[in-house]
């Protein structure tokens, strides 16, 4: 831990899978032009590759920015510099979890957490799972806003109420302990 | 008959059943013999690669290396799964130390990922292997007529595992003119719709459901055809909220791409899982069920 916290967020940045394009930014500004969520992003997608370069390690991972990212990869195809900035924003995203922070006026943390949990949980991701996950640790209410939705999905069959578990769950759960050790070893 | 190991991914479970069933329909009627991949598990998925990249990899890893063991090609129908199965298999190609300390991880199993499995895509095989021409060869009920918006979306082309153009893609356009239908002109073709954003961010997402479907409307499409379990989701069951929102009154079916395939190729309609789909197909495919 004491490595990682003398170590520049700049250098840590570049150190996660994905992130590794970020000293490649020339500040053009192509990805915030193409990206189809900047207007909700507290500071613009190049504005926070600027922050990570400027290391500004608070700012940056306590912001609900990246979490805004909706991975569609328009900045990716066009960036002229190969920064591959979707990867980059899923680093960061990565970071924040890692170091215990929580972005105030964004609930997809908590989205992204849920369906994680499904996974560990079933091997699979059940999507009434995930949403029923979701919904109960942000506010139940807004789930009636989904109701309507929700019932579609049901009523045509597309919304199982239970989970199927993959059959070599004890498999998978192995291979993240083990993951976890070889990576804590280092 | 050419083989491939089927990954049907955990949407086909749920959400996107249609596009499961009818990929498995049409694949038996082209002539391709797709095995499910046993017991596999989730993709990895976005947001756990979001959470955690090492960890979503170790999980993509598994499936990986269980289709390694057959020998065949991993094809999903999947965009998302497409994406997320490819990166794995990238980081793990580009990072030897990566991969080094994944198979450590798949050893506790018994596993080993040598990198040697192809990914691919359901539409990306059909389009190289079956090939349009074959596709149309097979028609029992020509799409005269029909005017179809291709949606693309973004997965299935944007990230560096595309096969077709990033931003003007024109796989889903030759496969609505093989089956005889028309391709109306759809510059929002690779547009994204907000995915699973829409969860907590719903109102944003609505404004881009709003835009792809406007730009349908406008260019006189009957129908919209997706490949991506997300987009078909999105502006088939959100499609009356964005009608409430914006005051209109888009009454658009929209159809995965293997679905309208499939009323070409002449399968029934239980085959193609039509029932599934939340706005109402039937008006505007009589003609052809």
């Amino acid at each position: 831990m004491e490595k990682t916290q003398t170590m520049s967020f700049l250098k840590e940045v570049s150190q996660v899978p994905g992130g590794e394009g970020v000293n490649l930014c020339i500040q053009c500004g192509t990805c915030t032009a193409s990206c189809p969520s900047a207007k909700i992003w507290e500071y613009t997608p190049s504005e926070v590759i600027a922050m990570v370069r400027a290391d500004m390690r608070d700012a940056v991972l306590s912001s609900s920015s990246m979490w805004c990212c909706l991975s569609c990869y328009s900045c990716t195809v066009r960036c002229p510099r190969d920064v591959e900035p979707t990867s980059l924003f899923h680093a960061l995203e990565s970071l924040a979890i890692k170091h215990g922070y929580k972005p105030k006026n964004t609930t997809t943390p908590v989205m992204y957490n849920s369906f994680v949990k499904s996974i560990k949980k079933n091997g699979r991701v059940s999507e009434f799972q995930m949403m029923m996950g979701y919904y109960l640790s942000t506010n139940p209410f807004s789930a009636l806003g989904m109701m309507s939705v929700a019932w579609k999905l049901l009523s045509h069959g597309r919304m199982p109420l239970s989970a199927r578990k993959i059959k070599g769950k004890k498999d998978l759960d192995k291979i993240v302990k083990k993951l976890n050790e070889v990576r804590g070893a280092q | 008959m050419k083989s491939y190991t089927y990954f049907p991914g955990c949407s086909s479970e749920a959400t996107a059943v249609g596009l499961d069933v009818s990929s498995r329909s049409i694949a038996e009627a082209l002539g391709m013999e797709l095995k499910e991949l046993e017991d596999w598990n989730c993709c990895g998925s976005t947001p756990y690669g979001s959470l955690d990249e090492l960890e979503a990899i170790a999980v993509a890893a598994r499936n990986l290396a269980l289709a390694e063991k057959t020998g065949l090609d991993l094809v999903t129908p999947c965009s998302s799964c497409f994406v997320t199965l490819s990166k794995a298999r990238v980081h793990m190609m580009e990072k030897p130390q990566l991969k080094a300390k994944v198979n450590q991880a798949l050893a506790a199993v018994g596993l080993e990922y040598k990198g040697t499995v192809k990914v691919r895509l359901l539409i990306e095989a059909l389009m190289s292997d079956i090939t349009a021409e074959t596709i149309t060869s097979k028609v029992k009920k020509p799409l005269k007529g029909l005017k179809v918006a291709p949606y693309t979306g973004c997965q299935e082309v944007r990230p560096r595992f595309g096969f077709d153009h990033p931003e003007n893609p024109i796989a889903l356009d030759t496969i609505v003119e093989a089956v005889g239908a028309d391709a109306v002109p759809y510059p929002s073709k690779s547009k994204c719709c907000g995915g699973s954003a829409v969860i907590a961010e719903e109102g944003l997402c609505i404004e881009l459901m709003y835009k792809l479907l406007d730009d349908a409307a406008k260019n006189g499409a009957e129908c919209i055809v997706t490949p991506c379990p997300l987009c078909q989701m999105n502006l088939d069951a959100y499609q009356a909220k964005v009608n409430s929102k914006y005051n209109t009154n888009f009454n658009l079916p929209v159809l995965f791409v293997t679905q309208l395939i499939g009323v070409a190729l002449g399968l029934k309609q239980d085959k193609l899982g039509l029932k599934k789909n939340i706005v109402n197909p039937n008006k505007v495919l009589a003609k052809y069920l």
